[in-house]
């Protein structure tokens, strides 16, 4: 399903990486791993398609990335919180959903923010909510947007010890249901099997 | 098109949550325009010969104020990431913006500058000019306004930057904008210079979106 | 691949086209320094004294060519920023961005002998006619351009924004030009035209063609200088630049 051979980047005079290459599958997922500044964000900036490769290729379905079959199969959550503080978590969920052309019920919505652990303040501003309460808001995201291909950039980072556990539960059922994950992190995730990929 | 509308709704929900950036601008077009009067004199003569030019900078000036915040906020907290993304189209979620913005920084131009060019002592055809000039024009500064503004997204000295690339470009608006008006009152009729903006608008609705999304893509790498 | 279009891409190349340009400034030197003598020659001795404007109008030979380049120049730096966009070639940004300071100053150079010759016969070193002020505005557009790749760190993204503002403004300058030509109408400005008002001879032709010619060797000598200059810094890291600079 995503075939990626060759690819490079390289940031100013810098080469990061090249020759960079893996194939993942349904069920399968990739653990993206280097040290600080080896690259690990570049590469899933370039693996979604918002910067473009020194070289290489990025095949989705057979069809060269970025395609709209792409986007609509994706679903990327990065180092920003992508939240609006002075929206409340159902409003961040249900207009996320609506400029992506998805219908969600506000029932749908709430689960999600419940299964996050967010039961009680779906209707309080972001604003007023911890760091990592603010990341849960984004993760639910991962519940209500239909997507094959999870790329999660750190996405472990600011959670503690049960929306950690959490997360590794999501990304399993995703799995397990046919779906396909990227994911970077320093620490050992908690996800069973996976390929790896060091930079 | 419901991503499109869900973005105008999504804008001016958060404006709605922070009504003093808007309202900003609003009083900014409001100080300028009377600080004028002020600083050349209560003869009314001259004040209604230089009115529509007034009115007309003024208005540039105050959609040149919140331009910067157009996709800043967006683009610190990782959502036009998220746009450029989406499976909708990211140039139908610009173009929403650039609608919100001008729903939020150009109407109430529009819908003030009739009462404030009562201080000036223009007649009600001439307001009536004044008005629809500015219907017509101020979306087509907002249009070319987000090129700018995508272009200085994240860059160093962005606000004064935005002003140097962007100010160049509204001189045709200026010119057939207050050109209107004062071409009304010299009895040559205003449907000339009112056509050229509407032609000028329907150039920039198709162009300026898609010139602001190359921007933006670019601004994200 | 055709083997022409190979040969193309090799000359697209920075490394390749710098020693070309090296090879090439020389002659642009010297064809810019025999059309600026026999120009020169041309307006100072040999054009007629004008009827009506006596020997001032001779500021014509500097202004006009000056003008003329300042828009071809935006033309130019357009087009390189527009093929980059297309082909992603780091030739074309880099030519786009060594063009732009030499357009400015023509841009400059023409509001300048403007403003002389506008003094005895408008009597005012600056009049609102049509042709300054739209030059004043394409002088503008220069500025925002260059002032635009200086804020940009990031050489590849300054070129891309650059190119997209070049080509917002290569739409726009017609749309501006006929909008100050109509509000210069409308106002009733001067009568008096610069390029219009002494009827031409033939001797005058020669000599402003010359004179653009001069200014068009001229122009490429400093772009390719420039081009050479800006691949040095943008490729110091790479030993072919190390190996050039020693």
């Amino acid at each position: 399903m995503l075939n990626v051979s060759g690819l490079a980047c390289s940031r100013g005079e810098r080469r990061l990486f090249s020759d960079v290459g893996f194939s993942l599958d349904v069920g399968e997922w990739l653990h993206v791993q280097g040290e600080n500044g080896s690259g690990k964000t570049s590469m899933m900036r370039l693996l979604v398609g918002l910067s473009p490769a020194d070289a290489g290729e990025i095949r989705w379905r057979n069809e060269p990335t970025p395609s709209t079959e792409f986007r609509r199969d994706l679903i990327y959550l990065g180092h920003h919180a992508a939240v609006k503080e002075d929206l409340t978590p159902l409003e961040n969920l249900s207009l996320a959903a609506a400029l992506d052309g998805i219908a969600l019920d506000e029932r749908a919505a709430l689960a999600a923010l419940v299964r996050l652990g967010l039961r009680g303040r779906e209707e309080l501003p972001v604003r007023v909510l911890s760091a990592g309460q603010k990341r849960r808001v984004l993760l639910a995201r991962l519940l209500t947007r239909p997507a094959v291909l999870w790329v999660l950039d750190e996405a472990f980072n600011a959670l503690d010890v049960a929306a950690v556990k959490l997360l590794g539960e999501l990304i399993a059922e995703h799995l397990s249901a046919g779906g396909m994950a990227v994911l970077t992190s320093h620490q050992p995730l908690p996800v069973p099997g996976g390929k790896a990929l060091v930079l | 098109m419901n991503a499109f509308f869900a973005t105008v709704r999504r804008d001016l929900l958060l404006a709605l949550r922070r009504k003093s950036e808007v309202l900003t601008a609003v009083f900014f077009f409001v100080i300028v325009t009377s600080l004028f009067p002020l600083g050349i004199g209560p003869e009314p003569v001259l004040l209604k010969k230089i009115a529509p030019g007034i009115l007309w900078v003024a208005a540039l000036l105050a959609t040149l104020l919140g331009l910067p915040r157009l996709f800043a906020a967006d683009h610190v907290d990782g959502t036009l990431e998220q746009m450029a993304l989406s499976p909708s189209s990211l140039g139908l979620l610009v173009a929403g913006k650039i609608l919100a913005h001008w729903l939020l920084c150009g109407l109430p131009l529009v819908l003030l500058a009739p009462v404030l060019g009562l201080q000036f002592d223009l007649d009600a055809p001439a307001l009536g000019i004044l008005t629809l000039a500015l219907l017509l024009g101020t979306p087509l500064l907002s249009l070319i306004g987000a090129i700018g503004a995508a272009l200085t997204l994240g860059v160093r000295g962005g606000g004064v930057l935005l002003a140097l690339l962007v100010l160049p470009l509204y001189i045709p608006a200026l010119i057939f904008g207050a050109g209107a008006v004062e071409a009304h009152i010299a009895g040559l009729g205003a449907g000339g210079h009112l056509s050229l903006l509407a032609a000028m608008l329907a150039l920039a609705v198709f162009f300026a979106p898609w010139a602001t999304t190359a921007a933006l893509r670019i601004a994200l790498e | 691949m055709n083997q022409s279009i190979i040969q193309w891409f090799r000359f697209g190349s920075p490394q390749a086209f710098y020693p070309i340009a090296g090879r090439m400034i020389p002659w642009f030197w010297a064809a810019a320094a025999a059309f600026g003598i026999a120009g020169l020659w041309i307006s100072f001795f040999v054009a007629p004294t004008d009827a009506q404007q006596g020997e001032g109008y001779r500021i014509i030979f500097v202004h006009v060519p000056a003008s003329w380049m300042s828009m071809f120049l935006y033309l130019i730096m357009a087009f390189w920023a527009g093929l980059g966009l297309a082909l992603n070639t780091r030739l074309s940004g880099m030519m786009a961005q060594a063009v732009a300071p030499t357009g400015a100053l023509m841009a400059l150079l023409s509001l300048w002998t403007g403003a002389l010759w506008g003094k005895p016969m408008w009597g005012a070193w600056w009049v609102w006619d049509a042709r300054l002020t739209s030059e004043l505005i394409l002088f503008f557009l220069y500025l925002g351009f260059m002032a635009l790749q200086a804020a940009i760190d990031d050489p590849r993204r300054a070129d891309k924004a650059g190119a997209i503002l070049a080509l917002v403004g290569v739409v726009n300058i017609p749309i501006i030009y006929f909008s100050v030509k109509w509000w210069n109408t409308l106002h009733q400005g001067s009568t008096i035209n610069l390029t219009k008002a002494p009827s031409m001879a033939h001797t005058m032709l020669w000599g402003m063609l010359l004179m653009a010619l001069c200014f068009w060797m001229y122009s490429i000598a400093v772009a390719l200088t420039r081009v050479r200059a800006i691949i040095l810094e943008r490729e110091r890291h790479t030993d072919w630049v190390k190996h050039a600079v020693e």
